[in-house]
Parts: C-alpha cells; sequence; structure tokens
C-alpha cells in the first residue's frame, strides 16, 4: 500500500488551494470591472426631418452624427465620416470624394480608399423612415455599398 | 521633588525632549562612538549604502540622468497634487478649471507648467538614461532584471505622459487620444485583412478597456484620471523603489572593474587599502554582491556627505530647469474639445511623433506591431548578450566606439532616405490602388527600416563574432530612426501630414 499522505499536510494544502482559488475568482470578478455589461454612449440614432428638405444632388454634412447624407436620382444614402484608419473626421469634397485631414488618407466618392493608409473604406450607414414621417440615420448599423434608400 | 513640580519641569523640557525624540540616538553627540552613530543612523543612510565608490560620483560615468528623473518625478507629485485641489475630471468642467487654473488661481500657471516642463524632462532623461545605461553595458549580470524593472518604468512613465495628456480637454488632448485609443483598436487591421474579425477582435476589447466605451467620452476622462493620479503613480513608486534596491544590491552603479581603484578618502586623506578589511557592519559578510562583499572599500569615500552633494546638485539642476522653462514657455490650452473637427494636424506631444510618422503608414505596425518589437527586443538585450566583459566602459572600448559611429551613420542614411522616397512617391498604395491591405501592413516603410536594421545588426554579428558588438549596432540604428522620425513628425508634417520643410509654410485657411 503506497504512503497515504499525513492527515496535517493533506488539510494545509486543502486551504491552502482553497484560499488561492477564492482569491482568483474575486479577481477574475473584479477584473471584469472595466468592462460594463452595456458600453455607455451617446444614442446613435439621428431623426434627420422631412426627406422633401433635402434636395436631389445635395450632400448635407450630419455634424452631431459623424456621417454624410447624400440625395441622389436614385434615393438616400449615408456615409460615415469617421475615417477607418484612427477616427478623425473626413471632408467632403464635391465630385472628388472624401479626404482625412489627420494622415492624408484619401476615399473615392462611394467611401472605397483610393490613397493614404486607411485601411477599409467609409462604412454606408442605414437609412429609414421613422414611423412619423422623419428621415432616420443609425450610425451604429452599416449596410453593404450601394444600398439606398427610395422615400 | 513633588509631583506638580516634576509635572511643571517637564512642561519645560518638553520642547526639548520633542527635538532629542525625533532623533534617533538622542541627545546631542559627545564621544566619538555617538558622534558615528548619528551618523550611521539616520535615514538617509538607511537607504544609502554608507560608502560609495568615488567613480560613482563622477559626473561623466552617469550624468546624473537617473537622479534627475527621481527630481523630476517628486517634482511632478508635488505640483500635480497642488493642481488637483482646481482640476475637475468632467467634460463640461475640465477645460474651464484648467482655464482657471492658467489664468485665475494665483501661482496657477507657473504650477501647471513645472508640471508639464518636469514631464517633458522626465521623458527626455528617461530616454537619455536608457541610452547610458545600455552604452556603458551596465545592464550585464548580476543587473540584469533591473534592466527589465527600468523598462517597466519607462512605460509607465509614457503611460502618465500620455493619460496626463487628455486632462485639459482641449482640442489638442481630445484628438490626441483620439488618435492613441484608434492605435489601440488597430489590430482589427489584421483581424480585418484575414476576415476574423467577427470571432476574434482584440482591438476592439483594447480600445473598449482604455475608453470604457465606442467614443472619447465622460468614461474616458475618468479612466484617464484615475490611471493618471492613482493607478499609474503607486506602481511607478513601487517600481521606483524596487529599482534603487535592486541598484545597491547588484553592487552599486557600475565601474570599470579592470582599471586599480583610486584609492579610498577617509576624513580629509587618500588612504591605500590593501586587503579587504571589515569596515562596517553586518554589510560585510553578507553573502552575494553587497557593495563590499570580497572586497575592500578601496576607492570609497563616505555617502555622507558626498553622496548627497551630489544627489542635492541634481535635485536643483531639475528645479532650476522647469523653473526658468516655466517662467518662460506657457503649457498649451486650445480651444474646447469639439468632437465634430478635428485639430489638423492632430499632433500627439513630441516623443509619440516618431509612433505617429509610422502610424501613417500602418495603423498596426507602427503602433502595435514595431513598438512591441522594439520593447521585447530591449527586454531580451540583457539576456542574448551575456558576454561579462566591459561592464561600466563607455561602448565596451575602441571597438564599440567605432560600431557606433558606424552604426549612427548607417541608421541615419537608411532612414532618411527611405524617408525621402516615401515623400517624394509615396507608397504601395499610390502605385498599385487597388493593393489589399495585408500587403501594405507587412510592406511598409516602417517594416523596411527594421528589416534594414536587424539585417545591418546581423552583418555587424558575423563581422566582428560579437553579440555586444551587435546589440551596439541595433540600439544605435533604432536611436538614430527614433530621433529622425520624431523630428519628421515634429517639424516636417503640416496639415493633412504633408511633408513641410518649416510650420511657416502651411497654408492658412
Amino acid at each position: 500500500m503506497p504512503d497515504s499522505p499525513k492527515r496535517r499536510d493533506f488539510l494545509g494544502l486543502t486551504a491552502l488551494w482553497g484560499v488561492v482559488i477564492a482569491m482568483g475568482t474575486a479577481l477574475a470578478g473584479v477584473m471584469r470591472l472595466p468592462k460594463p455589461a452595456v458600453q455607455p454612449g451617446p444614442l446613435r440614432v439621428f431623426k434627420l426631418g422631412d426627406p422633401a428638405q433635402y434636395a436631389v444632388g445635395s450632400a448635407t454634412r450630419i455634424e452631431a452624427g459623424g456621417f454624410f447624407l447624400f440625395h441622389e436620382e436614385q434615393g438616400f444614402h449615408a456615409i460615415s465620416s469617421v475615417c477607418t484608419h484612427l477616427g478623425c473626421v473626413v471632408a467632403h469634397t464635391e465630385g472628388e470624394g472624401f479626404a482625412c485631414p489627420c494622415h492624408g488618407s484619401r476615399f473615392s466618392t462611394d467611401g472605397s480608399v483610393i490613397g493614404g493608409p486607411a485601411p477599409a473604406a467609409l462604412p454606408w450607414l442605414e437609412v429609414v423612415l421613422s414611423p412619423d414621417g422623419q428621415l432616420q440615420v443609425n450610425a451604429e448599423s452599416t449596410v453593404s455599398k450601394g444600398t439606398r434608400f427610395q422615400v | 521633588m513633588t509631583p506638580i513640580q516634576e509635572f511643571l519641569e517637564n512642561i519645560k523640557q518638553a520642547p526639548r525632549h520633542i527635538r532629542e525624540s525625533a532623533m534617533r540616538n538622542g541627545k546631542v553627540p559627545e564621544t566619538d562612538r555617538e558622534r558615528s552613530q548619528s551618523t550611521f543612523h539616520n535615514l538617509f543612510l538607511h537607504m544609502q549604502s554608507v560608502r560609495t565608490d568615488r567613480r560613482s560620483l563622477r559626473f561623466a560615468s552617469t550624468f546624473g540622468l537617473g537622479l534627475i528623473l527621481t527630481a523630476s518625478f517628486f517634482v511632478l507629485t508635488i505640483t500635480g497634487i497642488l493642481l488637483m485641489v482646481y482640476y475637475k475630471p468632467g467634460v463640461e468642467l475640465a477645460y474651464n478649471s484648467v482655464k482657471d487654473i492658467h489664468f485665475v488661481v494665483p501661482a496657477g500657471r507657473f504650477i501647471r507648467n513645472i508640471h508639464r516642463w518636469s514631464a517633458h524632462l522626465m521623458v527626455l532623461a528617461a530616454f537619455l538614461h536608457m541610452a547610458r545605461v545600455f552604452y556603458t553595458g551596465s545592464y550585464k549580470r548580476p543587473r540584469e532584471f533591473n534592466w527589465l524593472i527600468g523598462l517597466s518604468l519607462l512605460v509607465f512613465t509614457l503611460g502618465l505622459s500620455f493619460t496626463g495628456y487628455l486632462l485639459p480637454w482641449d482640442q489638442l488632448a481630445y484628438w490626441a487620444v483620439t488618435i492613441g485609443a484608434n492605435i489601440a483598436n488597430s489590430p482589427k487591421e489584421v483581424t480585418d485583412a484575414i476576415g476574423i474579425t467577427a470571432w476574434f477582435d482584440p482591438g476592439k476589447f483594447q480600445k473598449q478597456l482604455l475608453l470604457g466605451a465606442n467614443y472619447v467620452g465622460q468614461e474616458s476622462l475618468i479612466r484617464f484620471y484615475v490611471l493618471h493620479v492613482a493607478i499609474l503613480p503607486v506602481l511607478i513608486s513601487a517600481f521606483m523603489g524596487l529599482h534603487f534596491w535592486r541598484v545597491r544590491k547588484d553592487g552599486g552603479l557600475s565601474r570599470d572593474e579592470s582599471k586599480p581603484a583610486p584609492p579610498a578618502r577617509i576624513g580629509d586623506r587618500d588612504v591605500e587599502v590593501f586587503a579587504p578589511t571589515k569596515t562596517y557592519g553586518l554589510m560585510a559578510v553578507v553573502r552575494g554582491r553587497t557593495p563590499v562583499v570580497g572586497r575592500s572599500p578601496e576607492g570609497s569615500v563616505s555617502s555622507w556627505p558626498n553622496l548627497l552633494w551630489a544627489e542635492l546638485a541634481a535635485f536643483m539642476f531639475t528645479i532650476a530647469v522647469t523653473l526658468v522653462l516655466s517662467y518662460f514657455f506657457d503649457a498649451p490650452l486650445k480651444e474646447m474639445a469639439n468632437p465634430a473637427i478635428p485639430e489638423n494636424p492632430a499632433k500627439a506631444p513630441w516623443y509619440f511623433l516618431g509612433l505617429q510618422e509610422l502610424v501613417s503608414y500602418s495603423a498596426f505596425m507602427g503602433g502595435v506591431g514595431i513598438p512591441s518589437i522594439v520593447l521585447i527586443g530591449l527586454g531580451l538585450i540583457p539576456y542574448l548578450d551575456r558576454d561579462p566583459r566591459g561592464v561600466g566602459i563607455w561602448f565596451g572600448g575602441p571597438a564599440g566606439k567605432r560600431t557606433f559611429w558606424q552604426s549612427a551613420a548607417y541608421g541615419l542614411a537608411s532612414v532618411l532616405a527611405l524617408l525621402a522616397v516615401t515623400v517624394n512617391f509615396g507608397w504601395l498604395r499610390t502605385w498599385f490602388p487597388t493593393i489589399p491591405q495585408i500587403a501594405i501592413i507587412i510592406l511598409n516603410p516602417a517594416t523596411v527600416i527594421v528589416a534594414f536594421y536587424a539585417a545591418w545588426s546581423l552583418w555587424v554579428l558575423r563581422r566582428t563574432g560579437s553579440i555586444r558588438m551587435s546589440a551596439i549596432a541595433l540600439f544605435t540604428c533604432f536611436l538614430a530612426g527614433f530621433i529622425v522620425l520624431t523630428a519628421m513628425g515634429s517639424i516636417f508634417r503640416g496639415p493633412n501630414w504633408h511633408f513641410y520643410w518649416w510650420p511657416s509654410q502651411w497654408p492658412t485657411h
């Protein structure tokens, strides 16, 4: 019969591992503290009023929302103005596209990267009509390029 | 003596007794023994060794950089606490409270200036201190671990600078931190390129951990504030204590042991000590590399007051420099943060501008990839270069000095050539607009320069057969690259991160 561990050693090790596991669990709980279940932040759904006030061919910068609203023959679409490189706000030039002031990224009129360090195209955002008849853009929800909204 | 008389007498004597009890050895020393005890039993000598090597006190062996770092940390702690009296960490309040500190609070502007200038001085001194320790081979056994502690201190120092940068909540702060947070998010660039972001997104995790939200806002400000005034100061203080303790236990400052030590100085006389002699207390019989084990106190002077003078000189130098700079140059404060309009150009403080130049090629490589490579490489130096020779000698001798100059020339020439190509002809995306992002992540000016430097270091290793020479070559190249890229980002980049020879050429709008 192999040597059974001494009772004192067994109790000592049990106590030690009990403490370690309790501390580890407590620590794991505390480590979750910096990650709340919901990320705080402003509401990123924007009501933009009557669609008729945006003339066909217009491009409007919605400063608070961080996007541009375009109205073309095929309908409305919104393109984010937050640079995909490091989060600066891009400027829009009619017919040329977008340019970022921070590190010189450039995007075509449909948001595709045509120069600079940006790793991805500017995302297109979801445009809908809200129940009260206003144009509504959800800046957290992206749609595929070319998706247009007909009122 | 009646009890009442004794009581009155005690009241009369109380000031003297309080004074005596404050000094550990009590009354004014009368005998030689008491005089020596009053010296050895004070707090200063509790923290420092009783005797200091004369070579350690020479200005050229350290330039006092470690002391300047310590002094600037003390200045920062004191001025930081004073600023906390008025500073309010809220997005609506922060900017105006800093403005109050600047314009309304008596001496507030001066204190904020001192805080800012000693922060800059601390970062500069940390870089120089690291270079001094590296070039004198002071990271070698038994000091390897202290090199790692020092590296952690550098990271904490940069962390304190970065977190402090957001607190004024002005345009400069807001956009520099937006860029910083998006650099933390930049692993997304890689996970996107290989298409696994949906399952594994370390970038988003890091960004949310740092900001407490998806955007720079109130949660970010309070997080940066807590890091800046509590977590990082506590960490850096603890690591500083560890750093000093190891400096002393690892044998004091490194010095050239191959040359005979200058004679010891005891009192006013130079004394030759030939044999190891037990000179003081238990320190002499402790095992390990305490300052005197196996060695006589040759070449040493008593720390009190010789080391004390050196320390006070470094402290006074630091304070004088920060006071003069603070008197003439105000800390900047731009308009209040506006999330809708970025600062153009949005520049971080000078020590991050080398990195910002790199992120203008690839956010991930410049902001995460290459800094990680550099930090890991620096940490491994003492474990890869195990050659015990050349400790305490600048560049380890004439051969090292030659390697230094050659590497500096090579490092400067290659980074300048690469920048010239990039500024004049652009990079891959200029030539092949549809190139996939992964190609740019792997092959961009930042990775090319690292490859150039690694190749040079390997060539030096093959030519000299010495890992130490190869380490000097690599460190010097990176130092040259760091300086050139920092200058590039600070001086030669303007609006839209375009190249300008001078800020006066920037377009106005």
